[in-house]
């Protein structure tokens, strides 16, 4: 049995249709791409799958057991972890702060019994000279770690990306792509994540899902999808394809 | 030892040492909290005002402490809750009319009836914010629906035979002093000292809510919901809790203005300036701070004291302003505007950001 599924998943907002049928799946310890044009339908897709949209029609599954529609806080409960493209620090705490509020929802410990479980998470994504800033006033690029720094202290079973990797500069992408690597071989955490920078996907990926205006243009093995000539012309155009 | 594995052995013993640092150590020493220290300088310098102000100015400390409630009531929803409210007058006339109705219908003690006003109060304020959160009214939408709320209760309360309509509650005068009835000779010091220990219970329970997971986890819903909803908070059972303290605290506010001037009616209790008054205490003084209403209420109580005397008799040369009711609100307005430009943390947040600089 599949870990997540979702299947027939369609959502209009008036007229838009943003979502149209969409199927996905997940096992266990695996990684899922998914890549599209912005407006594809992508970030909706996390939004129902996490509750933070009801869907019109479709089903969500989390080891057999639907879970379509449920709140968010409870999938958090249930193991279902995301991050936000636009970063949403708790702007008035500190880096240390945000995270121990993640530790201590996971564990419904106190803020210091939290402290030593939300270092362990600052400390792999690398945040250690931040600890004491107010986050709302870091750079973009830590916002996006700190994102990642959350996620990790609720110890997800299925974390849930969007575009982890926007506004890192190269050298920044390396470890955080390292850190995502050791907690799929590590800790076996399963991960779906939205992504523009091709390279990461290959390197991440077991499969890939293509999304072109709220559909599935393509799904399969990260070759496979990379080299369809649909996905080529819709997405990636044809520069890459000469590359 | 050769040089090089010496060298190595030196920049590791220097790299635990810069871990080992207080920078982020897992159990660092934890220095004794300074807002109780604060709570407790308050108390004492608020205890000794008796012994030292003019009988006369009592009225003016007792001002300061029914804004002071009343503020630290507001902050909690809207300073912390991030909730702006523009009805906290509903849950003061509720507390006070709760307790006037029990203490005139049935010779309630005030201190059963403030209990009770505090509980109705939390049930409407849930009730109402249960709604309102339920079909998404936030922001704008949210203080708009707490100032109509406000605004029917007050047309509710003036129209309703059971409450006296707009003649409102007259507190019957006993003879002798009583603990118990929450009733003493004019000018007593008591009313102060019980007040006083309600602005400290007041700010204890907030000092206590901010260091609590409830209200740790309250502090990162005002910040971004989504996220802690993500995190697996669950935002609407944060949100009303910080409504119901809120609001408890505020109804309590209204039990104390009701023993202390002994009369209530429709408008005093609901009308929109004790909304205005809880706010604009707690804006000045600074929202989101635990001593912030109370630099509010000392600023704000004898200034409207002040304004109101001094549209009453104003100078020769502003004698056009006299008699125009409603001018101390115009002044009020250009208060609260100065202040969110100029000190938008108010004054103790402003005071505390500066010495965080420093």
């Amino acid at each position: 049995m599949s870990l997540l599924e979702v299947r027939g998943l369609s959502k209009s907002f008036r007229g838009l249709k943003a979502l149209r049928e969409v199927d996905i799946t997940v096992d266990e310890g695996q990684i899922l791409g998914i890549i599209g044009a912005n407006g594809a339908g992508k970030t909706t897709l996390f939004n129902c799958i996490m509750g933070a949209f009801a869907p019109d029609t479709g089903t969500v599954t989390l080891e057999g057991v639907d879970v379509t529609g449920v709140a968010t806080h409870k999938l958090a409960k249930l193991g279902m972890v995301r991050t936000f493209q636009l970063m949403r620090p708790f702007h008035t705490m500190t880096v240390l702060e945000n995270v121990s509020i993640a530790v201590m929802s996971r564990s419904g410990s106190s803020e210091r019994s939290a402290r030593a479980d939300a270092i362990e998470a600052i400390t792999k994504t690398g945040l250690t000279e931040w600890a004491h800033h107010e986050s709302g006033q870091l750079p973009a690029a830590v916002q996006k770690r700190l994102e990642l720094a959350r996620a990790l202290a609720m110890r997800p079973r299925i974390l849930l990306l969007d575009e982890v990797l926007a506004g890192l500069v190269p050298s920044e992408r390396t470890p955080v792509l390292e850190l995502l690597e050791s907690l799929r071989t590590n800790e076996g955490v399963t991960m779906i994540f939205i992504e523009h920078i091709m390279a990461a996907v290959r390197r991440l990926s077991d499969s890939v899902v293509m999304m072109d205006q709220g559909a599935v243009l393509a799904t399969g093995e990260v070759d496979t999808v990379l080299s369809n000539p649909h996905v080529i012309e819709a997405y990636l155009g044809k520069e890459y394809s000469n590359a | 030892m050769s040089v090089s594995t010496a060298s190595r052995r030196a920049q590791t013993s220097a790299s635990e040492v810069s871990l080992a640092t207080p920078f982020l150590e897992v159990n660092p020493r934890r220095p004794f909290p300074a807002e109780y220290v604060i709570l407790g300088v308050i108390l004492l310098a608020g205890a000794a005002l008796p012994f030292m102000l003019p009988p006369a100015e009592m009225a003016v400390a007792m001002r300061v402490l029914i804004f002071a409630l009343m503020g630290i009531g507001w902050n909690i929803m809207s300073g912390f809750g991030g909730m702006f409210s523009f009805g906290h007058a509903a849950y003061f006339g509720i507390g006070g009319y709760t307790s006037a109705f029990l203490l005139i219908e049935f010779g309630v003690s005030p201190w059963i009836g403030m209990v009770l006003g505090m509980i109705v109060a939390v049930i409407a304020a849930v009730g109402i914010s249960f709604l309102a959160f339920r079909y998404k009214l936030e922001g704008a939408y949210y203080a708009m629906s707490t100032f109509a709320f406000a605004e029917m209760l007050r047309l509710f309360v003036s129209g309703n035979d059971a409450l006296n309509r707009t003649v409102g509650f007259t507190v019957p005068v006993i003879s002798e002093s009583s603990w118990v009835m929450f009733q003493f000779d004019a000018g007593s010091p008591n009313y102060y000292f019980i007040g006083l220990a309600m602005v400290g219970i007041a700010l204890l329970t907030s000092i206590l809510f901010l260091r609590s997971r409830t209200g740790k986890f309250t502090l990162a819903v005002r910040d971004n919901d989504m996220a802690a909803s993500a995190l697996g908070i669950n935002v609407l059972r944060y949100k009303l809790t910080a409504v119901a303290l809120s609001a408890a605290i505020t109804a309590s506010a209204g039990v104390l203005y009701l023993q202390y001037y002994m009369f209530l009616d429709p408008d005093l209790a609901f009308g929109a300036h004790v909304s205005n008054n809880a706010i604009i205490t707690t804006v000045v003084g600074g929202a989101g701070t635990i001593f912030g209403p109370i630099v509010g209420a000392i600023v704000m109580a004898p200034l409207s004291d002040l304004v109101a005397a001094f549209l009453r008799n104003p100078p020769e040369q502003l004698s056009f302003l006299a008699g125009h009711g409603g001018l101390d609100l115009v002044l009020y307005a250009v208060i609260l505007i100065a202040f969110v430009i100029l000190l938008p943390k108010g004054i103790y947040g402003s005071i505390r950001n500066w010495r965080k600089k420093k």
